[in-house]
Parts: structure tokens; sequence; C-alpha cells
């Protein structure tokens, strides 16, 4: 297999951690919310995954779980950053530090532990094309993922929901003014992306790579978050990032392979690297970020 | 409309000082309860817990010397942070900084093993602290220039600074007689800083931490320079008129963030470690945002806040022995202190008001 094929073929596994954690924040800032704790919901989703499927729950009531105890937590983001104004960023920081406590804490007796991972869904006929086959061959949440990227994506662009979520998130006054219930919009779309990112962490941990370790998300969280801002706010633009990070973080695997005498470290760092590099590229263009940026974000919401 | 039955908060006339004051200790008693129930819920002994907890770090001078000696790291990084944070520059990547400290600093006995003179450990820290203003100006350059969120920059350029340490010591920096840890050579008797008190590891960073305490308190409530950057922090625009740069404010937040965190990682090294290691944090970056926080991002205040928190690190450490608790469990604890504090010093700003009374005072 050629290092195309590689990592064109794990590109979209690799990405859909990233995918799903960005998809939720999302939906969060588009609300006007900042939660910069979306590292600790999946370390926390991705504990109570793998000690659930650990125990023989299977996987999917293990990503229930990671789901809910996703939203869970961001509730109580939710209630302190959103019921009691504290500062936003703040609060995203302690419910990451919290997360990560929480997940260390319960998963220490399944520190290193393995699982079976789940099996792969080929779409016939498409998997036998040249150098593009493996993209067809993935595992049932990759496909879901996808469809979730179409479903926000429709939603923002078709129906009322959107509408709402966006006006909350632009004018929250003025959203208020016409009878909406800011704070109540908000508080579901922080729960929603508290349960995306539990979704995020279940992967992770009991799929793409079956196990438990204090520190496996890495950073993942924080590169979601940053995946927004690349996608200027765009679900389109977000889950071509997701898959641009897939595929780096495929590359230092690629790279091994093909016997290229880098230090493995240098290799491990290229995801945050490449992160840094973006974000400046990006942000750069003042006019893009204004354009699609979203008015309020992270200013709390008082009448 | 919110429902009849929930209270609301109604903005205060002015701050209100009694709960500005009674925010952090009120903040601190509500974690011990609900990490008490956690502890509690796994099958810990509570009586067990909270005496190696809360009460062993301060039963004897042995442990409160190690107290002391977690106080330094946290307070000087807490200090250079908190002077970001009133200016709204949310450098979180204090981490990275420490570590890039700690490697400057290390480049002096690693280089030059034989070295002797009491130049060694003052360079040392210098050294350091520019290591970490460097790491940090690379945040600031990002931020002011290409505009890029600085909390994102700093928190990515932690994770590199945690690869670059491994780097160095898995390869051009291990020591060849040390059984292929990672870890560098021992430092020689004059890359060590003098220790303040004999038998503890008490060190004069700590004394270093606390005179820069005050100079950050002079500099925060008496300088100009701080007037500014703390009027930019507050009102932007109005900074902005006023001919405050806001890409000043950037650069000399995070400088003295990176600085302090430099000077941090290095007194760390030199200190009670005396090599580079790969363990050489125990998130004192991520701590020291929750000490720089609970202080009420006051420099008096976070002389208190850093004592606190590291009367936490030794009683988990303690409670790690004696009670069998996860170390994980500091963590919780921390998450939980920032959370609780932030609900507390909502009521600086806001009151409750209940239904009935609303009901009363709207005619």
């Amino acid at each position: 297999m050629s290092a195309v094929e590689f990592i064109l073929a794990g590109m979209l596994a690799a990405a859909t951690p990233f995918l799903l954690a960005a998809l939720g924040e999302l939906v969060v800032e588009r609300a006007g919310v900042l939660n910069l704790g979306v590292e600790g919901l999946m370390a926390l989703g991705a504990v109570v995954a793998f000690v659930i499927v650990y125990h023989g729950g299977g996987h999917i009531l293990g990503f229930i779980a990671a789901g809910v105890s996703g939203a869970l937590l961001a509730l109580v983001f939710a209630f302190i950053a959103l019921g009691f104004r504290a500062n936003q960023v703040a609060t995203g920081l302690a419910i990451g530090i919290l997360g990560q406590g929480l997940a260390a804490l319960f998963g220490k007796s399944y520190e290193s532990l393995t699982i079976k991972g789940i099996g792969k869904i080929a779409i016939p006929g498409l998997v036998d094309l040249p150098v593009v086959g493996g993209l067809f061959v993935q595992d049932i949440v990759v496909w879901l993922s996808l469809l979730a990227t179409l479903a926000v994506w429709a939603t923002f662009a078709f129906t009322r929901t959107g509408l709402v979520i966006r006006a909350v998130g632009e004018n929250p006054k003025a959203a208020h003014a016409v009878g909406y219930p800011v704070i109540a919009v908000r508080v579901a779309a922080v729960a929603f992306g508290g349960m995306m990112a539990g979704f995020a962490g279940a992967y992770a941990a009991s799929v793409y790579t079956p196990m438990w370790a204090d520190g496996m998300i890495a950073g993942r969280g924080w590169i979601a978050i940053a995946l927004v801002v690349f996608g200027t706010w765009m679900t389109g633009r977000v889950f071509l990032g997701a898959c641009l990070f897939g595929a780096v973080s495929l590359m230092s695997l690629a790279a091994q392979a093909a016997g290229l005498n880098l230090p493995s470290q240098l290799l491990s760092s290229l995801p945050y690297l490449v992160t840094i590099l973006v974000l400046g590229i990006i942000s750069a263009d003042r006019r893009l970020l204004k354009l699609n940026g979203v008015a309020s974000l992270g200013e709390p919401f008082e009448r | 409309m919110s429902p009849r039955f929930l209270p609301t908060l109604v903005r205060r006339q002015r701050a209100s000082l009694k709960a500005t004051l009674l925010a952090p200790p009120l903040a601190l008693a509500v974690a011990i309860v609900l990490n008490l129930g956690l502890y509690m819920l796994m099958g810990r002994d509570p009586v067990a817990v909270v005496h190696a907890m809360l009460l062993e770090p301060f039963l004897s001078w042995s442990s409160f010397s190690e107290v002391l000696l977690k106080t330094g790291p946290l307070l000087l990084i807490a200090q250079g942070l908190a002077i970001g944070f009133r200016a709204k520059v949310f450098n979180i990547g204090a981490e990275g900084q420490f570590i890039l400290g700690a490697i400057f600093a290390s480049a002096i006995p690693v280089w030059f093993p034989q070295a002797t003179g009491g130049w060694i450990w003052p360079s040392m820290l210098l050294l350091g602290a520019l290591g970490g203003a460097l790491w940090a100006s690379i945040t600031a350059f990002w931020r002011v220039r290409l505009n890029a969120n600085e909390i994102l920059v700093s928190l990515m350029l932690s994770l590199v600074a945690a690869q670059l340490l491994y780097y160095l010591l898995l390869g051009p920096w291990k020591d060849p007689a040390g059984f292929n840890f990672p870890q560098s050579v021992m430092f020689q008797y004059d890359a060590i800083v003098p220790t303040l008190f004999p038998g503890t590891r008490v060190n004069v960073s700590l004394l270093i931490a606390l005179a820069l305490s005050l100079a950050a308190w002079v500099f925060m409530q008496k300088s100009f320079m701080g007037y500014k950057l703390q009027v930019g922090g507050l009102a932007p625009r109005a900074a902005g008129y006023a001919g405050f740069s806001e890409g000043r404010a950037i650069w000399l937040s995070l400088l003295i963030g990176g600085f302090a965190a430099g000077l941090a990682g290095a007194a760390e090294v030199a200190g009670p470690l005396g090599q580079l290691q790969r363990s050489i944090s125990t998130g004192y970056g991520y701590a020291a945002i929750i000490v720089a926080y609970l202080g009420g991002l006051h420099p008096i205040g976070i002389i208190v806040s850093s004592l606190v928190m590291a009367a936490i690190y030794i009683g988990g450490d303690n409670a790690m022995v004696s009670a069998n608790l996860p170390i994980a469990a500091v963590r919780v604890f921390q998450g939980s202190l920032l959370l609780a504090y932030l609900v507390a010093v909502a009521f600086v700003r806001y009151r409750l008001e209940w239904p009935h009374a609303a009901a009363r005072s709207t005619p």
C-alpha cells in the first residue's frame, strides 16, 4: 500500500474524534458560548465508554453512556457559565481540568488495558477503486459522523432551529426581544456539545485505539476547538479541517513506515505545529473571521 | 422569561467587598465537601482522607517545608499569569514556558558539567526566565501579528514543549550513565540554588517569588504601565481611544507570564530536582491558572492561594500513601475548586433575588 493509499484509508477514522468534538463545539459557539472544556469532556467520555465495553456492556451502550456523561459535565459548565454568568474561559478551563481528573480517577484501574474494537463496513463496488478504495471501508461510527456532519450543516442551512441558534449567538438581546429563550437555547447547545465530545472520546478509546491511558486524548479536544476557528464557523470547512488533521496524525505512522529517520517526538508534535501554523494563516485574514465569526461569542447574556 | 420558582441574579450597585473576601474560603469549603463526598463514594475513609490531605501538611515542619517548596513555582507562575488575565490576555501555556525555562537553565550544567563558581545558578535562573519569555513570545507574535487566539496557540506550544523535552532527554541530553532513564546528568554543586533552612529543600527561589510578588503588586497598583494594562482589560475600546496600544499590552502580558514561568522551571531543575527529568512539572502551569483566579488576580491574594494549592498537592501525596487515593484526585480537587470559586465570585457582582422578593419590589 502506498503512503497516499494508507493515509486516505485511515484519514476518516483518524479524523472522527476531531470531527465529532468540533461539530459539537461548532454548535456551542454558534449559540454564542465558548466552552474550552472539550479536552476534559472527551477524556471523561473515553473512560466511560472504555469501562462499559471492558465489562461487556457493548459499544452501543458505551457510546450512549459516554454521550450522557459528556452532556452532564457540560451542563455543569452551563450552570456556572450561563446560570451564574461566570467567565467562560475560566469555567471552560476548570471543566477541562475536572474532566481529565475524573477520567484519570475512574480510569486508574483500567490503565493500559485493551478491548476489542468494532468491525468495518465496506461499500460494495467503491471499495475496489484504485488508490481511493480504502476510503469506503470504515466502521459504522465513521459513517454516522458523516451523517452528523450533514445534519449539522442542514440544520444551520435550512431549519428554524438553526436560525434560532444563530440568532441567539449573533444578537442575544434581539433574540430575547422577539421571544426566544436565549439561556435555554444556549444550555441545550452546550449539552449537545458535551454529548458530541463524549462520543468523540468514546470513539478514541473504544474504537480508534481500543485502550485507555491517562492523557490519551493528547490535545485532540483543543485541536477540535481550533478546528472551529479554522472552519470559520462553517460546517463544511470544519469537516475538511478534521480530515486534514486526520491525515496529519497519520503522517507520523506513514513516515515511520516509509523509513524516514525523523525523531518520533517531532512527528508527535506535528498536529500541534500544524494547528499553530494554520491558526496563524486563517486568523491573519481578519475580514474572514469577522464575516463568519459569532458576534457575542463568550459574552454573558444579561437582560 | 425565567420560571417563577427560580431565583434571578440581579446586578449589585457596586461590587460587594464582603463577597470578594468570602469567595475564596467559601469555595475551598465547598470543594472540600464535594470531594469528600466523592471519596466516600469511592469507599475511602473520610477521616483518614481529611487527616492526610488537609491536616498533615501543616502538622510537621518537614511536611510544611515541602508545602513551602511547592509554593515557590505556583506563586511565580500565577503572579505572571494574573497580570495577563487582568489585561484579558489568556496565556494558558505556562506549562510549556515552564518546561522551556527548565531546558534553558539546564543547558549550562549539561554543556559545562565541570564548571564551578557562584555565578552558575543565578545565570541558570536568568537563562530559564529568558527561555520562558522566548517561548511565550511565539504566542505574542501569533496573537499580535497574525491575530491568532492566544489560548489555543499557547496551549499547543505547551504540548510541543513536552515533546521537545522528551526529545532532549531521550537523545542528545540523555545521561550516558543513567541506565537509559530519560533524564540528564545530575547537576554539579554550584548549579543548585542554596537552601534557606537546613534540613529542608526550601530554597532561595521562594524568596525570589515573594520579591516578585511585591514587584507585581507595585506594578499593578502603583505604576502607570500596570494601570494601562488593567484599563485595556476592562475596556479595550476606551483604552484604544486613550492611545493604549493593545499590541503592546499583549506583548507585555505574555513576556511577563513567560518570564515568570520560565524562572519557575529553572528553579525546579536547579532546586529540588537537580537534573532535567521527564516529569519536571506536575501540571504547575495549569494549577497556577487556578491559583491566579483563586487569589482574585491580586498579587497579595495569590500569595495565600498558592500556599493553599501547594498544601493540596502535598496533602494529595499524603492521601495517596495513607488513604490509598489515586493522585488524580488532586486534579479533580483543583478543577472543582476553581468551579466553586467561579460560582462564589458571582455573588461579588450579583445578588440572588428570590421570586417573592421580586414580586414585592416591582409595583
